[in-house]
């Protein structure tokens, strides 16, 4: 007696593995998508930039000549920016991080601050532009000045950092606390002498991650009054400032009146990934330097 | 002896001081850290006030229905018109677009990545999606305009110099990677005991992914699609660059449209006057991209934790 029917499974047999072959080079295919995409823009922001990156280009200030036109300004206004991201950056996302991993009891309070943190995340980044521009622009009538753009960022980002310096936290083992608390330490000295020093490593990747996001980010700029088209160059956080991706924007925009300026955004983006992928190279040294796995 | 007795009563004099002071120090620290973590629930309140006292000012000189309903938006002139519509299709169908590039191959990507792919191409492939992941919006805008427009126009001959369509698919690239690794990690989270029982049976690896490992994986994968439509109505600099500013009220994909957030762009480069009802619409139209974002944000929030099956 025949169970089943060899030459019917057979039959069957050749169509599903048909399939499986035909769906997994579909799915290789898809892969590619992304990859190659990137190539191609990659490839075409280089070739626009031919010739146009040179010392000139990164030591002249901003002009509407093409060929003297230099991003100096927007570098330098991209670092004022930093001086004041990362130090309110580290200071809120560390101590929100802190508060919700060490003392923070866990109940309601703890998980409306996660869910809070969380939410914000997911609020789209022109959004607090018109926060920024309510809160620090007109309400404290700063100005579209460094300190208010560099204040707006740092809410921007501050749910990157206070995630990854959670995570970082977490990751510390309980019996380096025990044995600090052991040794008759406080609470606050165990953190500051024991937990801070293990974590700082997956906290410093955070927070450059975080500086990154700010670094291109122009909507909310857009959206605080931040000018593209400015000479003089910022000397401290109260001057007003400009950055790459606002140069990057009125260039393309304006590209329809002068072409040129085409081949000027092009060189500002290939400026701009080079700075981004310096901070993320030395992110990823850092992750795989110093941290220890426990 | 009497000497050594004054020397002990000192040093329990100083440690008394250095231990007042820890102790003080103990319990500065996280009232401060309190006060600190505090911040990031004021940064909500202040969004939601800012938002909803200037919505308000906005609903007072535009009627509810008016603004919900209207079909024409006219911001600036004698009889400026503020209907929300033109503004909500462009929006809408924009991340429409975005979704029909980044909901399959992102997903099929994730297939790949995680039940198809070799370690060594996995390690290649995930740095890879998170450069693209990592590039600035305004690059991704730069490339719609002056790359995928000139080339869709001559495909489309039709298509306009600004349109909605060439951002769309471009911001639909941007959200591959995101789609990507969510997916692949709710993938993942499957248990390898269900691949191996459905290969025992004489699945082929499609019918075990398919049938077994996708359904298991819903959850995060449906959530993952959620957290993408909010990414792109959120998504500003590239559809302000390559849909341009026309407040078309149609369904025509080949036309420019403005969305919500390049209108929130462009009215506040062109510094409308506090007070004026043009400012007030700015705040208007942002309650509602905030609005549409959050709910989207946790409806998201909510599939991943009420469906999630554990293992």
């Amino acid at each position: 007696m025949k169970y089943f029917d060899s030459g019917q499974i057979q039959k069957k047999l050749g169509s599903r593995l048909l399939l499986n072959q035909v769906a997994k080079r579909l799915f290789f295919l898809a892969t590619l998508v992304g990859l190659v995409v990137l190539v191609i823009l990659i490839y075409r922001v280089f070739s626009d930039s031919l010739g146009w990156i040179d010392f000139e280009f990164l030591s002249n200030k901003l002009s509407t000549d093409p060929q003297k036109a230099g991003i100096l300004g927007a570098i330098s206004g991209t670092f004022w920016l930093m001086v004041v991201v990362a130090p309110v950056t580290f200071f809120l996302g560390v101590g929100t991080a802190i508060y919700l991993e060490e003392f923070a009891k866990k109940g309601r309070f703890q998980s409306f601050i996660q869910t809070n943190i969380s939410n914000l995340a997911g609020v789209p980044s022109i959004v607090f532009g018109l926060l920024g521009l309510t809160v620090f622009v007109r309400g404290l009538g700063l100005g579209a000045v460094v300190l208010a753009g560099g204040l707006t960022m740092a809410l921007l980002v501050l749910p990157i950092v206070v995630v990854s310096a959670q995570e970082a936290i977490r990751a510390v083992p309980q019996y380096l606390r025990d044995a600090s608390y052991g040794m008759g330490a406080t609470k606050w000295q165990t953190i500051k002498n024991v937990v801070l020093p293990a974590a700082i490593p997956g906290i410093l990747t955070g927070i450059i991650l975080a500086l990154s996001r700010a670094i291109g980010e122009t909507a909310p700029l857009v959206v605080l009054g931040i000018p593209a088209l400015l000479i003089p160059l910022p000397e401290g956080i109260f001057d007003k400032f400009t950055v790459m991706p606002l140069q990057i924007y009125y260039w393309t925009i304006d590209a329809a009146l002068v072409t040129e300026y085409a081949n000027l955004a092009a060189a500002s983006i290939v400026v701009l990934l080079f700075i981004l992928f310096l901070m993320n190279s030395v992110a990823v040294f850092i992750r795989n330097k110093y941290q220890k796995r426990y | 002896m009497e000497k050594s007795i004054g020397q002990v009563r000192k040093m329990i004099e100083e440690n008394k001081k250095t231990a007042s002071l820890t102790n003080v120090v103990e319990k500065v620290i996280p009232k401060t850290l309190f006060v600190i973590a505090v911040i990031s629930i004021l940064t909500t309140l202040g969004i939601l006030v800012t938002l909803l006292s200037e919505t308000v000012a906005f609903f007072k000189e535009i009627s509810f229905i008016e603004f919900f309903t209207g079909t024409v938006l006219k911001p600036l002139g004698q009889n400026a018109q503020f209907g929300v519509l033109p503004l909500l299709t462009g929006t809408l169908i924009s991340s429409a677009i975005a979704m029909v590039v980044a909901i399959p191959i992102g997903l099929m990507t994730a297939v790949y990545l995680s039940e198809y792919a070799s370690e060594k191409v996995r390690k290649v492939v995930k740095p890879i999606l998170e450069i693209l992941a990592g590039i600035p919006t305004i690059v991704y805008g730069f490339f719609a305009l002056t790359f995928v427009t000139p080339i869709l126009r001559s495909l489309i001959p039709s298509l306009e110099p600004t349109n909605i369509l060439s951002p769309g698919i471009v911001m639909g690239i941007m959200i591959i990677p995101m789609v990507a690794s969510l997916s692949e990690d709710a993938l993942g989270a499957v248990p390898n005991s269900m691949r191996e029982g459905a290969l025992a049976l004489g699945a082929t690896k499609l019918e075990v992914t398919w049938k077994v490992i996708v359904p298991a994986a819903i959850s995060g994968i449906v959530a993952s699609f959620v957290l993408a439509i909010s990414r792109a109505i959120g998504e500003t600099m590239i559809v302000t660059i390559a849909s341009g500013s026309s407040k078309n009220f149609t369904f025509d994909i080949t036309q420019s449209m403005q969305t919500m957030t390049a209108y929130i762009v462009e009215v506040t480069g062109g510094d409308a006057p506090a007070g004026s009802t043009l400012y007030y619409s700015l705040y208007a139209v942002a309650m509602t991209l905030f609005v549409f974002t959050l709910v989207m944000n946790l409806i998201a929030q909510y599939i991943s934790r009420k469906f999630r099956e554990e293992y």
